[in-house]
């Protein structure tokens, strides 16, 4: 019975060949299809590299460019590679209007402090939406989903009025306070630490751990790898931002990396042009950072970032 | 005894974030609204007492600008045109480097780190090779940049792409390719995430029926993937919306070519533009923004809930 189910089956599923078709025949067939899927294969890879050409050659473009002498650059024919390799570009960038070294140190303290702070506001919310009871803590916590939804623009104008009435213009504070809170990794290190079984905090609490220490010596480590994606994710958007920083905090002393980049009209003097590989130099001083991060820390970014769909 | 102190310990906690997220998150919601209905908004005068008109004189204005709508269109065709075609892209790229073995690992890497580069920057990069050096209306530019060189040597002919004079379609092209460049990795990442998650079953199921390739992608792959395509559609369009950073990376704070500056503006730059001297109108804006980024996102969600199998 249950062969004569098996027969009709595989009639159905497989074509029946034509009549007449001899055993050689469906050899020549299945080696017909390898050829296909092996052509299959070879056009993927060909999309993929022509895609990925695509992708690295603004990459490519900015190094050889940031090497090229100014002459070089404005060549009639573009050269593919730099005919002498002109490091003094490096130079410019640092020494010229730019002023990198006080761009970077701006950043580096605006970044690492608002890392440092954001993470311990974070920790601390998301360990009471977690592990703490409190009257209205469901609904306090849509309340802060809810506000995820309106685009930060709708915030800037009044913060931008309200960090004015504080006196915080051009000051380091300004970069660093307004949007220390993120409701997402707050939601993000909740979900983290709703994952941790209950029963390691009623021990803790059997063995009289207060409830920091636990906080410290069990939910911190056991949640290292999201606490890793915050940082990162944080000091990036440091780096990256631009609006914001541009609006409040413009000057010399506070200014911030993009800003400062954005900013620098890298004219050369001699000849009233642009001088485009004194400015790639300093585009590629600026993006080399965040590649070294990215191929340290691939993991912790793509994990981060599949989960956000936010840049920076 | 334990319950009550439980309870404010648990507010301790929470206050550092509360007290932010009331100052920087909850009072502009309310203020932005205030600001937007009263006209001509100007705080140094309201601390002097000065009294505003009540009612919808800043949107009137706001929509009844040039400027404004110039930024609307501008961000409308941006925001349809680069979306469908990055989605696309990412989908494509994204079962191809679900059907490979070998290098999938270094191509996923590769197509990734468009996401890592600060868009300002490598929006310099961008307008470096499209831009011309040099010449002018009736001179030959000393040298037609990288683009138009591979254009050349392709047999077409050179545009002015960037530079003074270039026309409005040519900007926009440059600044198409760009945001597609820029936003293909999150998509990519979402839906190879989705298509790792898939059963093999299906899709065994659909070469025993003898299905081609591309009746598997639309009947198998698309309908699987629905989810996570409605995902990156969906925050496609918030962060199209919001498209500003990538204009000023090409353009600069001019949001235009030399000679025509503001052509590109969008509605993120109209609003930061009128921030600093008429909040209101700013506000007014903002929330016009809000209105259309949300009603979008429902049309979103309403058509996935009729489109997207779970």
């Amino acid at each position: 019975m249950t062969e004569n189910i098996n027969a009709v089956s595989d009639e159905q599923i497989l074509p029946a060949p034509p009549k007449g078709m001899k055993e050689r025949d469906i050899r020549k067939v299945s080696k017909k299809q390898t050829v296909l899927k092996v052509l299959a294969q070879i056009g993927l890879y060909v999309f993929l590299t022509v895609i990925a050409i695509a992708v690295l050659f603004p990459f490519y473009w900015m190094l050889i460019s940031s090497l090229k002498t100014l002459n070089e650059y404005n060549a009639t024919v573009p050269t593919l590679w730099p005919q002498e390799f002109l490091w003094a570009n490096y130079v410019t960038a640092f020494t010229g209007e730019l002023e990198l070294g006080q761009l970077f140190l701006n950043t580096v303290i605006v970044g690492v402090v608002s890392t440092i702070l954001s993470l311990v506001v974070t920790v601390l919310s998301a360990y009471a939406f977690a592990r703490l009871e409190f009257k209205g803590k469901n609904a306090l916590f849509a309340a802060l989903l809810a506000t995820m939804m309106i685009p930060g623009e709708l915030f800037t104008i009044t913060n931008y009025v309200t960090v004015s009435a504080f006196g915080w213009l051009h000051t380091y504070t300004v970069l660093i306070v307004p949007f220390l809170v993120s409701v997402f990794y707050i939601y993000l290190l909740r979900q983290n630490f709703l994952q941790i079984p209950n029963e390691l905090y009623l021990a803790a609490k059997v063995d009289g751990t207060s409830d920091l220490k636990y906080l410290w010596r069990v939910m911190i480590p056991l949640s290292a790898p999201t606490l890793v994606s915050i940082t990162i994710l944080k000091m990036m958007g440091a780096w990256n931002s631009y609006i914001w920083p541009r609006l409040v905090a413009n000057d010399t002393m506070h200014r911030l990396v993009t800003v400062g980049l954005r900013g620098a009209a890298f004219v050369d003097e001699a000849t009233g042009m642009t001088n485009f590989p004194a400015q790639m130099a300093a585009v590629v001083i600026v993006t080399i950072p965040l590649l070294l991060v990215f191929i340290f820390f691939r993991k912790y970014i793509m994990r981060g970032v599949s989960r956000s769909g936010i840049k920076g | 005894m334990d319950k009550k102190k439980n309870q404010w310990k648990a507010w301790l906690y929470l206050l550092p974030a509360i007290v932010l997220l009331l100052v920087f998150t909850v009072w502009p919601i309310f203020n932005t609204i205030r600001m937007s209905l009263l006209k001509d908004y100007d705080d140094l005068a309201a601390i002097g007492g000065a009294t505003f008109e009540f009612g919808f004189a800043n949107f009137a204005k706001v929509i009844s600008y040039r400027g404004f709508l110039t930024c609307l269109g501008n961000t409308v065709l941006l925001t349809v045109i680069t979306v469908p075609i990055s989605t696309m892209l990412a989908l494509l790229i994204a079962v191809a480097l679900n059907s490979i073995k070998w290098l999938s690992k270094i191509f996923q890497t590769i197509f990734f780190l468009p996401y890592v580069t600060n868009s300002i920057a490598i929006g310099m990069v961008f307008m470096a090779m499209f831009s011309m050096i040099g010449g002018g209306p009736t001179t030959e530019p000393v040298s037609i940049g990288i683009i138009n060189t591979i254009i050349e040597a392709c047999g077409g002919t050179r545009i002015n792409w960037v530079n003074a004079g270039s026309d409005y379609w040519s900007n926009m092209f440059v600044l198409i390719i760009y945001i597609v460049w820029n936003a293909l990795p999150f998509k990519i990442l979402v839906l190879l995430g989705g298509l790792q998650g898939v059963n093999k079953q299906y899709y065994d199921a659909a070469k025993v029926d003898g299905a081609s390739r591309l009746r598997t992608f639309w009947r198998v792959t698309v309908p699987l993937l629905s989810p996570m395509i409605a995902y990156v559609v969906i925050t496609g369009f918030i962060g199209g919306f919001k498209e500003y950073s990538s204009i000023v990376g090409i353009f600069g704070e001019s949001m235009g070519p030399v000679g025509n500056p503001g052509s590109l503006n969008t509605m993120v730059g109209f609003i930061y533009d009128a921030i600093t001297n008429n909040p209101g109108r700013a506000s007014a804006a903002a929330l016009i923004l809000f209105a259309i980024i949300f009603a979008v996102t429902m049309v979103n969600l309403y058509v996935s809930k009729k489109r997207v199998h779970y």
